[in-house]
C-alpha cells in the first residue's frame, strides 16, 4: 500500500505538493520525523528557497543521514532535486550526495532569470517515471540554478543551455520543474512515481 | 523553448471577482473558484488574483479562498493584495500560492522586497508596478493604492527608476500595469513596455489594455515581454484562450498548447 511522506523541510511550500497528491486520491503524511520517513513507501522532498537554507534546515532537523539511507523511491522537486546532488553553487553548499551531480547557476546572456514559465521536456530513453509523458511535453519551471546534463539525466530542457529536467540514480529521482503545477503532465509524473516500487 | 505566458487576472473584492474601468466603477463578474477552474482548463498558463481593496484598506486578503484555489487548480498562481509583512507572505504561501505580488507596501518600505526574497526565495516574489503616463510632463509615474480611487496617489518614483530599484533588491518578476490603458481594451503600452524590457533582466509581464488577439501578438512581438496579463477580455469571453494561443503560434510566438 502506498504510504507517501512529504518531508517537511520547514522552508518549503508544502501545500501545493500535498494538494496535487490529494487530487490523485493519495493522502500524504507531512513529517520531519526520521522514523516516519523511513517507514514510508514513497518519499517526496520538496523545496523552495535556497540550497544553503534548505541544507541548514535538514541538518538542524537531523534528517541528512535519514534521507541518504532511504531505499524506497524518493522524488526531489525543484530545489529538492538539487539537494540530491553532491554540491550546489547556490550558497556553495554540500548537499545530500545521493546522485553524482552538482548544481550550477544558469548562464544566460539575453534571457531573463529566473527561468520562469512553461518549457518542454526532451525525453530520450523509455523510463517508468515517464510513462505516458510524450516527448516535448510542457512543464512549469521556476529556477535560476540547474544541474548540467549527465549520465543521471532522463529528461532535459533547454534555456540557452541544456540542463537536467528529470534525473535518476537508483531509488532517487528528481524533477527540476514543478509537477504539482504542471497540469496533466505533472499529475502523470506524480502518478508514475507513486507506482514505482 | 520557454513559452510566452497567457495570464488571466482575477481582481478580487469581498471574495468575488470584479472588474473596473481604469481602476474605477467595479462590477461583479462572479465567484472565484469556477472562473479559476475554467481558465486552467482552457489553457491559461498561470493566474493572478489581486485583492484590489486590500492595500487601500490596510488589511490582508481574505485567505480562505487561496487554499480552495490551490486545491482546485494545477497551474501556478500568484496572490496580490496588502501583503506587507513576512508573516502575511508566509501565510499566503503556506496556503498554496506559488508566488506573492507586492505593490504599495514595497513603495512604502522598499526593504520589504529584500526581506521577502531572503526569506522565501527570489522565485516567488513578484513586484507589481502601476505606471501612469503623464502627458503634460511626458514621464511615466508610479502610483500607489490604486485599488481605491479615493486613496490613489502619485509617488515620487519614475517608473524606470523604480523598476531598477526592485530588480536591484532581488525581485523575481515584475508585472507592469499601464494605468492609462487599463480596462479600455485598446492595446498594451508597447512603447513603454519595450523600453522597460531593455532594462529588466527578470521576467516582465505586461498588464493593461488587452482588447483583441492582435494586441497579444503585438506585445510579444514588439515588446518581448514574458507574459501578458488580461482580465475583461477573458471574463467577458471576448477572447477564447485556445484561439488566442492558436493565433499566437501561427504568428511564430512560442506558446503552450
Amino acid at each position: 500500500m502506498t504510504q507517501l511522506v512529504i518531508v517537511d523541510t520547514a522552508c518549503a511550500n508544502l501545500s501545493s505538493v500535498r494538494f496535487a497528491c490529494e487530487r490523485l486520491g493519495v493522502e500524504p503524511v507531512l513529517s520531519n520525523d526520521p522514523a516516519v520517513i523511513k517507514a514510508a513507501s514513497h518519499v517526496i522532498l520538496p523545496g523552495v528557497g535556497t540550497a544553503k537554507a534548505a541544507m541548514r534546515n535538514l541538518h538542524q532537523l537531523g534528517l541528512v543521514e535519514t534521507l541518504q539511507q532511504l531505499t524506497q523511491p524518493v522524488l526531489g522537486i525543484c530545489l529538492g532535486m538539487q539537494l540530491l546532488g553532491r554540491w550546489s553553487a547556490e550558497g556553495e553548499v554540500e548537499c545530500l550526495g545521493v546522485i553524482d551531480m552538482q548544481t550550477e547557476r544558469l548562464q544566460v546572456t539575453d534571457l531573463p532569470l529566473p527561468h520562469m514559465g512553461w518549457n518542454t521536456l526532451n525525453i530520450s530513453p523509455e523510463h517508468p517515471l515517464l510513462r505516458d509523458i510524450p516527448d516535448s511535453s510542457w512543464v512549469y519551471f521556476v529556477h535560476s540554478y540547474a544541474v548540467p546534463v549527465g549520465t543521471y539525466t532522463i529528461a532535459s530542457c533547454q534555456y540557452q543551455q541544456p540542463f537536467s529536467a528529470i534525473v535518476q540514480h537508483q531509488n532517487f529521482y528528481g524533477a527540476q520543474f514543478h509537477p504539482e503545477r504542471s497540469s496533466q503532465i505533472g499529475a502523470q509524473l506524480i502518478q508514475n512515481f507513486l507506482e514505482l516500487s | 523553448m520557454l513559452a510566452k505566458r497567457i495570464i488571466p487576472c482575477l481582481d478580487v473584492r469581498n471574495g468575488e471577482v470584479v472588474k473596473g474601468v481604469q481602476f474605477r466603477n467595479h462590477e461583479v463578474i462572479g465567484a472565484i473558484e469556477p472562473l479559476a477552474e475554467r481558465y486552467a482548463l482552457e489553457g491559461a498558463d498561470e493566474l493572478v488574483f489581486y485583492d484590489i481593496t486590500a492595500s487601500a484598506d490596510a488589511r490582508v486578503v481574505d485567505k480562505s479562498w487561496v487554499e480552495r484555489v490551490a486545491r482546485l487548480i494545477d497551474i501556478p498562481f500568484t496572490v496580490a493584495g496588502g501583503i506587507s509583512s513576512l508573516q502575511q507572505a508566509q501565510e499566503i504561501l503556506a496556503l498554496g500560492a506559488d508566488k506573492i505580488s507586492v505593490n504599495s507596501p514595497a513603495l512604502r518600505n522598499p526593504d520589504l522586497i529584500n526581506q521577502l526574497v531572503d526569506e522565501f526565495g527570489q522565485q516567488c516574489i513578484v513586484i507589481g508596478i502601476d505606471s501612469f503616463y503623464n502627458a503634460e510632463t511626458g514621464q511615466y509615474e508610479v502610483y500607489q493604492f490604486t485599488g481605491d480611487e479615493s486613496r490613489t496617489q502619485k509617488t515620487q518614483w519614475q517608473t524606470a527608476d523604480w523598476l531598477a530599484e526592485v530588480v536591484a533588491r532581488g525581485a523575481g518578476e515584475v508585472v507592469l500595469n499601464c494605468m492609462n490603458q487599463d480596462g479600455v481594451r485598446k492595446g498594451y503600452d508597447i512603447e513603454q513596455l519595450a523600453s522597460l524590457r531593455q532594462a529588466c533582466p527578470i521576467p516582465l509581464i505586461a498588464s493593461g489594455g488587452a482588447g483583441a488577439i492582435e494586441h497579444f501578438v503585438e506585445v510579444f512581438d514588439r515588446a518581448d515581454v514574458d507574459g501578458a496579463l488580461a482580465a475583461s477580455v477573458f471574463h467577458k469571453q471576448i477572447i477564447a484562450i485556445a484561439e488566442l494561443k492558436q493565433q499566437l503560434a501561427q504568428a511564430g510566438i512560442p506558446v503552450r498548447q
